[in-house]
């Protein structure tokens, strides 16, 4: 182990230089979120996932987010373990008929000033899962979202330009529809 | 007692099912299956339902060997399986709750899939409305003095799928684990009738995304099997390996998060590195870090271009290379090993009975791999090992993974070295119709696929089931005893699938 931790140290890390925040992303953002909400959230966020019905496609690289090369911690972005702690809801999935009390409650459990960021296909508006008797639709059919990342799954990259979108926002002035 | 395939022989075999046979039989023959099922003379592979019928697929674990048996049930009723037979009481449960036909003698009659917020009813079957409330589900009973109750999910505190766990503990003793599943079910069966085969098949390669490559593999050839149609060589290949990729990716990904569930980071922080290795292959490769939609029936939607073989060579090598390190910490630790020994033993006695797939069975004895067991192309031309253990403990699990990453590397040698050259894809033909079944080694366990088309070349059933559906139960069993702390690892080490279980 000693060898493997003497290794690493003395090579070059594998963590990439971060992409661009997303200018579509910063779009939507302006118009929906103010800018005292931005203020008070400051450059740190704390992220709360939620399942409401995907295939585990988007939880993958959702996961990979925490790999040695995109390393999502270094911007100040973080995954926590209940909403109650979360500034950022990231869902997934078409929301199931199954899941959408789950989901509401776990908004509710959100303090305010908070987003929600709606990840995948799915998401948007229940992808190839949209008029099964079982589905409620998108995200956005259960709770209000801020931004979508599209995809199927988003890449890592195209997750972390999304998100990168949410902090750089808060440096912009806001643009107010 | 009969063999299966006997008792097909003097059934009314159903024509045009390929490749295995499918017989209807009279409701004694039926139990007299049950029968052999609870006796360990054969392994439940599948039970599903149709119009007015539920169907049985049986594997002959001898000779490895496969029969469906059909039973009508003009008036909605049919002779439980789980009633003797215990890995069939989820399917027979969900039976119920999608088509309305009920198992006479079924044990369990709660509902499974059906939460009571769907507004119709039987969605495969009468389809009726309903708006009646959810009535509260009730939980099995744990009495005894100090005992206490912990409820989990179905939002969890990782990056996780959800799904409830309900845990009657005393102090840190886990007495009992009973499942509560069913969150993510999107009716993919009820989308699947009437689609066409290229929406299907991208509905199939979303059941379960880690799983993508062996569900789109499973259903395309069920079809190629109902369709008669032959698969160019060189798809053939490229679709295991992208199969041996996604098993790489998975594996990987497993045997870190199961150290990080012990607290040992750098374990997961190492082999996280290799998964994302893979996955930028992949996308080099194949075009989609996880191969989505790229196998499709009649073939692979994406020849892989020969530069791209160099790329493939040099990961095979890093990972070979990286690797050995990693497993000497991971066999070098105490404190790791203290976590995954003599935790969450699966009996072997479980194991066969449930025909539990993967590493979760041959962590516990089971030899069954479908790559091996059924050969299907390619592997029936490739050389590869079966590693099995007896320990059934999550340190069991971990090792079957190791190895099975060396022998998945072993196997891309060979495809690379070997890769037949010419077409990718096949014309499907117009108006065939047919009966197909295929049954794919997934990293997790066999993926079952049966698919019916119709006429006009459309899905008119499509029944997927994931290896979860015979490994979950485990679960519940092997926790007993353990502590509530290694619950997370238990888990991990299972690593079921809630969205291929919920369909």
């Amino acid at each position: 182990m000693r060898r493997l931790l003497a290794k690493n140290l003395l090579s070059r890390p594998l963590t990439e230089a971060p992409p661009a925040a997303d200018e579509a992303s910063l779009k939507e953002l302006a118009a929906s979120v103010t800018r005292a909400a931005r203020r008070r959230l400051g450059r740190s966020l704390a992220i709360r996932e939620v399942d409401a019905g995907s295939c585990n496609g988007c939880e993958l690289e959702i996961h990979a987010l925490n790999n040695a090369f995109y390393d999502l911690e270094r911007f100040g972005l973080r995954f926590v373990a209940s909403p109650r702690h979360a500034d950022v809801l990231l869902v997934t999935g078409p929301v199931t008929k199954n899941m959408r009390q789950a989901l509401e409650r776990t908004y509710r459990a959100t303090p305010d000033p908070k987003w929600v960021v709606a990840v995948g296909d799915c998401a948007l508006n229940g992808g190839l899962f949209a008029g099964s008797y079982a589905v409620v639709g998108g995200v956005g059919d259960v709770i209000p979202v801020d931004l979508h990342i599209r995809g199927c799954p988003p890449t890592p990259e195209q997750l972390l330009k999304g998100l990168l979108a949410l902090l750089e926002g808060q440096r912009r002035p806001a643009v107010r529809s | 007692m009969p063999a299966l395939i006997d008792i097909a022989k003097n059934s009314r075999k159903v024509k045009g099912h390929h490749p295995w046979p499918r017989a209807i039989v009279t409701a004694d023959t039926w139990r007299l299956t049950i029968q052999k099922l609870a006796d360990g003379a054969a392994t439940l592979l599948g039970l599903w339902g149709d119009a007015h019928a539920v169907h049985m697929a049986l594997l002959d674990e001898g000779p490895a060997d496969i029969v469906v048996f059909t039973i009508e049930c003009p008036d909605g009723n049919y002779p439980s399986v789980a009633k003797q037979h215990a890995p069939a009481m989820r399917l027979e449960r969900t039976i119920r709750d999608l088509y309305g036909l009920k198992p006479v003698g079924l044990p369990d009659t709660r509902p499974w899939l059906d939460h009571g917020v769907w507004g119709v009813k039987h969605p495969l079957g009468s389809h009726r409305r309903s708006s009646a409330p959810p009535p509260a589900y009730a939980f099995l009973p744990a009495e005894g003095e100090g005992l206490h109750q912990i409820p989990v999910g179905p939002v969890h505190a990782s990056i996780i799928e959800p799904g409830h766990f309900r845990f009657t503990a005393n102090g840190e003793t886990v007495v009992r684990l009973e499942e509560r599943l069913g969150y993510v079910h999107k009716g993919i069966e009820s989308l699947m009738r009437g689609a066409s085969l290229q929406q299907a098949a991208q509905l199939a390669g979303r059941v379960s995304g880690d799983s993508t490559v062996a569900y789109a593999f499973a259903f395309s050839r069920a079809v190629e099997a109902a369709l008669g149609i032959p698969v160019p060589p060189r798809a053939v290949w490229l679709r295991a390996l992208m199969a041996e990729l996604e098993r790489l990716a998975n594996h990987f990904g497993d045997i870190g998060a199961i150290c990080n569930d012990a607290s040992f980071s750098l374990l997961y922080a190492e082999c996280g590195i290799l998964r994302e290795r893979i996955l930028r292959t992949a996308y080099g490769c194949f075009g989609h870090r996880l191969m989505r939609d790229r196998i499709v029936p009649g073939g692979v939607t994406q020849d892989l271009a020969p530069d791209h073989i160099p790329d493939l060579r040099l990961l095979v090598e890093l990972l070979r290379r990286r690797f050995p390190e990693l497993i000497e910490i991971y066999d070098n630790t105490a404190s790791l090993q203290d976590r995954t020994v003599a935790t969450g033993t699966l009996s072997l006695e479980l194991a066969r009975q449930f025909g539990a797939g993967g590493y979760v069975g041959r962590a516990s004895g089971r030899t069954f791999d479908a790559r091996k067991a059924l050969a299907y192309p390619p592997y029936d031309q490739l050389g590869f090992d079966v590693p099995v253990l007896q320990e059934g403990d999550v340190n069991a699990r971990v090792w079957i993974r190791i190895r099975e990453v060396e022998q998945s590397l072993k196997l891309i040698d060979q495809i690379i070295e070997a890769l037949p050259k010419g077409a990718v894809r096949a014309d499907l033909g117009k108006d065939r119709a047919g009966e197909g079944m295929a049954v794919v080694e997934g990293f997790r366990g066999d993926v079952l696929a049966f698919v019916r088309v119709d006429a006009e070349g459309r899905v008119a059933r499509c029944h997927l089931r994931d290896p979860s559906w015979f490994q979950w139960p485990l679960l519940e069993t092997v926790i007993e005893g353990n502590i509530v702390a290694d619950f997370p690892l238990c888990n991990k080490s299972f690593n079921c699938s809630y969205s291929g279980h919920d369909l």
